[in-house]
């Protein structure tokens, strides 16, 4: 059974600690360090890592002769890179024209209800660590024909009502 | 290298062939307002405010990248140009936290000059107020963030002519902010030189030297021209 | 391979195609997945496999026909009929074949003679239905990389860029830049070192046309820009896709891989003397870099900040070299051009606009998706006879094309032949393609609030009246939005709007203020009530005099 692949396809999912540093390297080396590989390079460092840590800026600067506030202004400059860890569940809400005219800003808010009284539990608790449920919105996937849409977990949830929706959260264990 | 003869503002000016329209106006004597040009560093044409109107073409060009052309007719004031420059400089005013009256550049800031000259005695855009830190890690200079205009001399200077590329900016539109190095404070920034170039280059007090009170900061912008006329010219007294 | 090679791959393919009686199309685009296509298309090869139907009927997947809203989607070869919302458990009574089972999905089956697909011409979506993207002989037996042969083999530059002259072909990223004129200024460049960049960075809000040419029909793009290589002067392409585009992303570098271990792109393209290699650049999410100089920063490993202009990219593009960028549409219309003739694709359309275009309408209408028309199409025909106008009886309020850089046109004005020239003369301007279809419960002042938050959120920040102005700008119309803007606020908004449209440093500041300014236009009155809103609440807030 072959394991499961990461995004782009190209990275077993379930690489080690030791093998997700053998990759990059493997990812700059095939650009040939060239700088101007520089947002592929932070794309694979960001699959494999989950997020952009200061020592991954600084290891990409060195490898392939950047300046490191280069690295980081380029890093900065794209809505996909994160320099925070990601939570543990993502939905990202589509607020493209055809999905907000279909009602998507209300969708928004109620994940961010979810989200927040998600987060007030945990804290309560006392929980460390990452986030249960990070909320983003994107600014049209595309779907036009499937307003409105919800990407939650890397699945599109196509003509999604509020109900729907809070169904799939309680679904993943985000509850109230 | 050959000469290309044009017009600015019913005046006939000479500029050699690569050249900009702003240092043909400038060798001319005319003046065109600007923040992030600076002679010595590469033209960026990003604060708008040397726009001008060249007759046969439909749109405003900035003057520090658009070359000389033979038979140009530029015009460097007009009611629309002053309006444009007006509005561009409320707009900084409105963006960042400008308080003159406790500022180190009070009195030799290019923004205060700019203002004054355009005639501007109010703001009619809403001034944003936006939270910007201050940081006086560095051990000669400090970077107040509340006065930056995102001229981007200070990252050019520092790419261009020290070559140590400590600073650069992070962030989007609105979000923009300058960072050194890995987004750490300025002093625990390695790649820092300690030249100063970027604090004499800033337009305003957002960069400046340590030591300095209200009203006292100065700037020497001629380095500049003298590093680049050292270099070009081979000419290193200073006449 | 060698273009003899491939006219007999593809005559083999065809023979092969020939043999089955019945040949199925499931799209498999994006859409359609979502809506289960993978289940239904699973579950048709299993029953294939067990009524022992394999030698004569074959099931495929293929790109996007377009009704999107009622997918998935599939198309029948033998009669080009179109079945949607199928369910796996209705892959039976498809193959039954029997007159019972027809009758039983007749409400699920349109005929081509459906207004939706009758007003139609495809040229640039012609292969849906018709080609797997993932099998390159299908691409090849509908004639796929023989202009490209022709042009390698037969032709001589001047010959390939003088079809796309005649063809009137212009960009169909929005701007709408003659084709055949940028050509000839990369060509005429001196130099060897030229780049051809596809432009798939297809950001407007609402736009997913190039999406499913990426998904379905990759080699067609692939084609155009090999071409376009061969008759400018380049040997490197990069096509420069968002990030967003997981699925494309995954199917072009499979149609590059299989294009490349068949000689069709690589060192000896069609074994000629011509080499052509492309590579893919992935953005990371930001709409500027669809404009083409913060495309080029990107592609050299920067932040996606435009460059003033002049030097255009045809002069100094990516790493200073002369760059040729077209959008993927553009590609996409250019191996039937090659095939056909620059004079049969100058005769669709109107004088100024040559061709067809593709729109991808969403909104409130019954049937969204993508269409393709020939250009000069009105857009009553698109909206209510393609689309079905609002659906459960609604009125139609206005359209939106061009995204956050265009206008809305009001629903009087729908008469209006879809051209370059006639959208601009509206206040809007055709843009990539988005069509959206607002109806009487849509607030215009809401949706010039929205567009004008997606460019303050998108602005790269380097020139001051985009970076300061959209926020500005926005703060504005959130307070009309509220109802509690006044008349210097209306008189400002209107400042703003001629500072940023004269004096930003890119296209995207520059038509930043045009979906506010169409309000002002076409519906000014709704602004018009927010002010008096305003003096009410005013009113009704002041303190009474103490008797």
């Amino acid at each position: 059974m072959t394991p499961p692949t990461s995004e782009s396809g190209e990275y077993p999912v379930t690489a080690t600690k030791d093998n997700r540093q053998k990759f990059l390297e493997r990812a700059m080396s095939r650009q040939a360090y060239a700088g101007h590989a520089l947002i592929e390079v932070l794309h694979t460092a960001q699959e494999l890592f989950g997020h952009l840590t200061p020592e991954l800026l600084r290891e990409v600067a060195l490898k392939l002769k950047l300046p490191p506030s280069r690295v980081l202004g380029v890093a900065t400059f794209y809505n996909f890179f994160s320099l925070k860890p990601k939570a543990e569940h993502t939905a990202v809400v589509c607020l493209g024209t055809a999905c907000y005219v279909a009602g998507a800003p209300q969708l928004f808010q109620a994940l961010e209800r979810r989200r927040c009284a998600c987060a007030a539990a945990e804290e309560a608790k006392g929980a460390a660590g990452p986030a249960r449920l990070s909320v983003q919105s994107a600014r049209c996937i595309g779907s036009c024909g499937l307003a409105p849409a919800v990407v939650l977990d890397g699945r599109i949830l196509p003509r999604v009502t509020p109900a729907q929706l809070e169904r799939a959260l309680d679904k993943i264990g985000i509850t109230a | 290298m050959s000469v290309k003869t044009l017009t600015i503002n019913g005046k006939i000016v000479t500029g050699l062939a690569g050249t900009s329209l702003f240092s043909a106006a400038w060798e001319a004597g005319i003046r065109i307002p600007r923040l992030c040009h600076i002679g010595g560093l590469s033209d960026i044409g990003a604060c708008r405010l040397c726009l001008v109107e060249i007759e046969g073409r439909p749109r405003l060009h900035p003057a520090c990248m658009t070359e000389v052309e033979e038979g140009m007719v530029v015009r460097t004031e007009s009611e629309r140009l002053h309006a444009h420059r007006k509005l561009i400089v409320e707009l900084l005013l409105a963006e960042g936290n400008h308080v003159c009256a406790v500022c180190v550049s009070n009195g030799h800031c290019e923004l205060q000059d700019l203002a004054t000259s355009l005639g501007i005695d109010h703001v009619r855009v809403s001034y944003q107020h936006p939270r910007r830190p201050v940081d006086a890690s560095h051990a000669r200079f400090t970077l107040d963030l509340n006065r930056c205009v995102f001229c981007r001399r200070c990252m050019r200077v520092c790419d261009e002519v020290e070559g140590a590329h400590t600073l650069d900016v992070a962030g989007r539109g609105a979000e923009l902010r300058l960072i050194a190095d890995l987004g750490q404070s300025w002093g625990a920034a390695e790649s820092c030189t300690s030249c100063g170039k970027c604090v004499q280059v800033c337009p305003t007090g957002a960069l400046f030297a340590k030591g300095a009170a209200v009203g006292e900061m100065t700037k020497n912008r001629a380095f500049l021209q003298y590093i680049v006329t050292a270099r070009e010219k081979h000419e290193w007294i200073r006449k | 391979m060698t273009p003899e090679d491939l006219s007999d791959r593809a005559t083999a393919e065809l023979e092969r195609q020939q043999g089955f009686r019945e040949r199925l199309h499931c799209c498999t685009a994006a859409g359609c997945l979502s809506c289960g296509a993978e289940q239904l298309k699973r579950e048709l090869n299993a029953q294939v496999e067990a009524r022992g139907l394999s030698q004569q009927v074959e099931v495929h997947g293929t790109g996007c026909l377009g009704l999107c809203s009622r997918g998935p989607l599939l198309r029948r070869a033998s009669d080009g009929a179109v079945f949607h919302e199928l369910e796996p458990s209705e892959a039976g009574l498809l193959l039954q074949g029997d007159a019972a089972s027809e009758q039983a999905l007749a409400a699920k089956r349109l005929d081509p003679t459906h207004p939706f697909f009758a007003h139609q011409q495809r040229i640039v979506l012609e292969n849906a239905g018709r080609v797997d993207p993932q099998q390159l002989d299908t691409y090849l037996a509908v004639g796929g990389y023989s202009a490209l042969a022709r042009a390698v083999s037969e032709l001589s530059r001047q010959e390939v860029l003088a079809e796309v002259r005649a063809s009137g072909l212009r960009g169909r990223g929005g701007a709408g830049y003659p084709t055949g004129v940028k050509w000839e200024l990369v060509a005429k460049q001196p130099g060897t070192t030229k780049y051809i960049v596809c432009n798939a960075d297809e950001g407007d809000p609402g736009a997913f046309m190039d999406r499913s040419v990426l998904e379905g029909d990759p080699h067609r793009v692939l084609e155009g820009m090999a071409i376009a290589g061969y008759a400018v002067g380049a040997s490197h392409g990069f096509i420069y896709v968002r990030g967003e585009y997981g699925l494309a992303i995954q199917r072009l570098q499979g149609a590059i891989r299989q294009a490349e271990r068949e000689g069709l792109l690589g060192p000896r393209v069609l074994d000629s003397a011509f080499r052509f290699r492309v590579d893919i650049r992935i953005g990371a999410g930001a709409f500027v870099c669809g404009e083409e100089t913060a495309l080029i920063a990107s592609i050299e490993g920067g932040r996606g900040e435009p460059r003033p202009r002049p030097p255009y990219p045809p002069e100094k593009g990516l790493w200073g070299q002369p760059t040729l960028i077209n959008n993927v549409e553009t590609f996409a219309n250019i191996a039937p051009i090659l095939r056909r003739g620059g004079a049969w694709f100058a005769a669709i359309g109107t004088e100024r606009s040559k061709g067809t275009k593709v729109f991808a309408v969403a909104g409130k209408t019954v049937h969204t998706g993508l269409v393709e028309v020939p250009m000069g199409t009105p857009l009553r025909t698109i909206v209510y006879e393609m689309a079905g106008g609002i659906a459960d009886g609604g009125r139609v309020k206005a359209i939106q094309t061009g995204g956050p850089s265009g206008g809305c046109i009001p629903e009087r004005l729908l008469d209006l032949p879809v051209d370059y020239e006639s959208l601009v003369g509206v206040g809007s301007m055709m843009g990539s393609g988005g069509l959206i279809v607002m109806d009487e419960a849509t607030s215009m002042v809401d949706v010039a609030r929205y567009f004008m938050e997606f460019c303050r959120d998108e602005s790269c920040g380097k020139c001051v009246p985009c970076r300061t102005g959209t926020v500005q700008m926005h703060q504005l119309l959130e307070r009309f939005c509220a109802g509690q803007a006044g008349e210097h606020d209306l008189a400002l908004l209107k400042e703003l709007g001629t500072l940023l449209r004269e004096a930003s440093l890119c296209g995207l500041g520059q038509t930043a203020p045009n979906p506010v300014l169409s309000v002002l236009r076409y519906f000014p009155e709704e602004l018009e009530q927010r002010l008096h809103q305003d003096a009410e609440a005013a009113a009704a807030a002041a303190p009474t005099e103490p008797a």
